[in-house]
């Protein structure tokens, strides 16, 4: 298998996460379609220093995953309040930052 | 002021008059001694009445006038005190300073407050306090029923205080402190009745106009602060002889335009006749004893400066010619009688101020005549007050007339000071006014034919309004208004006009006798005089002129009678009635315009400035208005956004790349 195919299937897999966030209300939902776009762009940075034959690529990746998780923790935890607050996970829902 | 300097700048001019030079001794002023320490009293008198009577409120109602009458009587018995003293000392060593204290002391600059007494400030002093004092006496029967009648007084004081603080000062920074203490004074008395919107238009008139000349008088002192580094009248005259030709025009030039806001020159004459509006008192004390006279003051005591410019003296011999032909053609036709008056006031002044811009030889001539016009003008005045007083405020004399049984003592007083005005000998307008005239001749030349013309034209002018006067209201039919009783004025009225009429007479003849005031003020203006010839070939033809007008006068106002209302005219009564068009002048040439400016800068402003700035803030405004929408508060359309910016850069930069 090519490089390519792996960078066909990133592309697919990001697109799928991008349009994941944009249709979703459900945070959480929304929060995993952006982990899938995380992971996305991982394989293709894994792909491309398969490609190179440098090791550039996977150190990156190891840096996504490490921001990833850190992410993860913050973000989960805003969302924990944000279900406390309104009984509902809906991002529509939480609109008052507004004009 | 030194007799060199003076010799020296007034030789030109009187060359032709074959003068006797003046022979004073360099004067300087010495400091005062003995009762003229006291001189400050001239000032604590009035001032002390007018703090007097505009604090102390209404619990001073009731003896208001008589506090108001008792301190310009002071302040003139103390003048009297400080005359008789000044003639103990020789001839040039009457000029005395009183230093009161140092108002500013900046650096190498000082303005000390300091009062000077000499022989030009003495005759000032006398004039203002006791015509003005008589005045004062006057108005207590005149304003006996006005409820105002302590404010009124308390005004009074204040006009009399601030002309002695303007004739006693001894540096020009002073002088403008009384200078326009009486423009205040005035606007006050002017607008005493200021129910009557006419009489607060007018007041606001005098005051507005008066401004005008008292900012050229500032930027003189200023001139003279930036030239000299002095405003003392000492530390001026000494620099000035050193100083370029242009400056001293130019201060010249500057105190004449002072002088015509003041004393109602052309220029700036457009308000006396409106000051009328005042109660009479005011009249008579504007144009008798302060106000009005100040010009001439300030032209006379500036001598020093006006020698040295030959072109600013022309200039005021013509603004005192131009004047006094305007001032007598607008008295001709006026039906006022109070108006009448006041163009015959202007044209008087125009008399002095053309005595004034002949220089040293004029000096002691105007000041006779304005010592004379003080007693005669105060007198007349005080009668048109007295026939107001008794006729409902009937000023028109259209609607007078055979006064002359009704009230004797007011007639016989104004024909008085009637005689005098017109100059017929042995009363003093003749001499004062006559001399004048010769002078004028005296300065040779096309420029001394023509003043002199005009000052003769003058004369006759005078004799003709004068006697218009006379017979519209003291002779002929009555005209009254069916509703008025007039009778005889009561004492306290009568009495001052008496006392003035007597003065017009004396004056004359103090005159005659050896030109006793051109030798008293001889070390003050540089000048001499020859023993007069009392008729001079100008003397005769003014005698000649003046029966013309009398005559003139009789066939026009005494021989038929005098209809009620003012008869259709042509071209020159209209012009003469409506004041020569002066007001129509300055409304036509300076208030319009003014106006048009003032509404341009203002739309200007609002559409332009403002324009400018308002447009530029309601854009900011509404376009941010507008853009704030777009914080929907929806997540998922910021996240649309980021990703149509993500997709628009790498696409941007893809392009880049492949190009």
């Amino acid at each position: 298998m090519s490089p390519s195919h792996f960078v066909a299937l990133a592309v697919i897999l990001f697109v799928i996460g991008a349009v994941g966030v944009l249709v979703r209300r459900n945070a959480m939902v929304i929060f995993m379609c952006v982990e899938l776009m995380l992971n996305a762009v991982n394989l293709a940075f894994v792909a491309f220093a398969r490609q190179q034959g440098n090791l550039d690529g996977q150190v990156i990746a190891f840096f996504v995953m490490v921001v990833a998780a850190a992410e993860v923790v913050v973000g989960l935890a805003i969302l924990m309040t944000i279900f406390r607050a309104r009984r509902s996970a809906s991002v529509d829902e939480a609109n008052l930052l507004k004009y | 002021m030194t007799g060199s300097l003076a010799g020296a700048a007034g030789a030109a001019p009187a060359a032709a008059h074959a003068v006797a030079r003046a022979v004073a001794a360099p004067v300087t002023a010495l400091p005062a001694v003995g009762v003229q320490r006291a001189a400050w009293l001239l000032l604590a008198f009035p001032m002390a009445g007018a703090a007097i009577l505009l604090l102390g409120g209404r619990r001073t109602n009731r003896w208001g006038h008589l506090v108001g009458v008792a301190m310009p009587l002071a302040a003139f018995c103390y003048g009297v005190v400080a005359f008789i003293a000044m003639l103990g000392y020789p001839a040039n060593q009457r000029s005395r300073v009183l230093t009161l204290f140092t108002w500013i002391h900046v650096a190498r600059f000082d303005v000390p407050v300091g009062l000077q007494l000499d022989q030009l400030s003495i005759c000032f002093v006398l004039l203002t306090t006791g015509v003005g004092s008589l005045i004062h006496i006057f108005a207590v029967g005149y304003m006996s029923h006005d409820p105002e009648r302590r404010r009124f007084f308390g005004y009074m004081n204040l006009f009399v205080a601030s002309m002695l603080l303007l004739v006693l000062a001894d540096n020009y920074l002073v002088l403008y402190v009384g200078w326009e203490g009486v423009g205040l004074a005035s606007y006050l008395l002017i607008g005493f009745w200021q129910y009557k919107p006419a009489a607060a238009v007018a007041a606001k008139k005098a005051f507005v106009v008066n401004r005008i000349g008292d900012a050229g008088f500032s930027v003189a002192i200023m001139l003279m602060f930036a030239v000299f580094g002095s405003v003392t009248f000492a530390g001026v005259f000494g620099q000035a002889g050193k100083a370029g030709q242009g400056v001293v025009t130019a201060l010249g030039l500057l105190l004449l335009l002072g002088a015509c806001g003041k004393s109602a020159q052309l220029p700036l004459q457009s308000w006396l006749l409106d000051a009328m509006e005042g109660p009479t008192p005011v009249s008579a004390l504007i144009h008798a004893a302060t106000m009005v006279t100040a010009g001439v003051y300030l032209i006379v005591r500036s001598g020093p400066i006006f020698d040295l410019s030959s072109n600013a003296r022309l200039l005021v011999t013509i603004v005192g010619a131009a004047t006094l032909l305007f001032g007598a053609l607008i008295s001709c036709a006026k039906d006022d009688i109070k108006k009448a008056l006041a163009g015959s006031t202007m044209s008087q002044i125009g008399y002095m101020m053309l005595g004034a811009g002949l220089g040293p030889p004029g000096y002691p001539f105007a000041i006779a005549l304005l010592l004379a016009h003080g007693f005669f003008k105060a007198g007349l005045f005080l009668g048109a007050g007295s026939i107001k007083h008794e006729m409902n405020d009937e000023v028109d004399m259209r609607r007078l007339g055979g006064l002359r049984t009704v009230m004797p003592i007011t007639f016989v007083t104004f024909f008085t000071c009637y005689l005098a005005i017109i100059g017929v000998p042995p009363f003093s307008g003749f001499f004062a006014k006559d001399t004048i005239i010769d002078a004028a001749f005296g300065k040779g030349g096309t420029s001394g034919a023509i003043l002199g013309t005009a000052a003769l034209i003058g004369a006759g002018l005078t004799a003709f309004y004068m006697t218009r006067v006379m017979y519209m209201t003291f002779a002929g039919e009555r005209r009254w208004d069916p509703h008025a009783h007039p009778h005889e004025v009561p004492p306290i009225m009568t009495s001052p006009m008496i006392l003035l009429a007597i003065g017009a007479v004396v004056w004359g003849g103090y005159e005659i006798l050896g030109d006793r005031l051109a030798h008293f003020l001889g070390p003050v203006t540089g000048f001499v005089p020859p023993e007069p010839a009392i008729f001079s070939a100008a003397g005769i033809a003014a005698l000649v002129l003046v029966a013309a007008g009398i005559a003139l006068g009789w066939a026009m106002y005494g021989r038929r009678p005098v209809p009620a209302v003012a008869p259709a005219a042509g071209f020159p009564v209209t012009a003469a009635r409506r004041e020569l068009y002066g007001d129509a002048f300055d409304e036509a040439v300076f208030m319009r315009p003014g106006q048009w400016l003032t509404r341009l800068s203002v739309y200007f402003d609002n559409r332009g400035v403002d324009g400018l700035v308002n447009t530029l803030a309601a854009t900011v405004g509404g376009t941010s208005g507008r853009l704030r929408r777009v914080q929907t508060g929806f997540v998922r359309s910021y996240a649309l956004s980021m990703f149509v910016g993500a997709v628009l850069l790498v696409g941007g930069a893809l392009l880049l790349v492949r190009i």
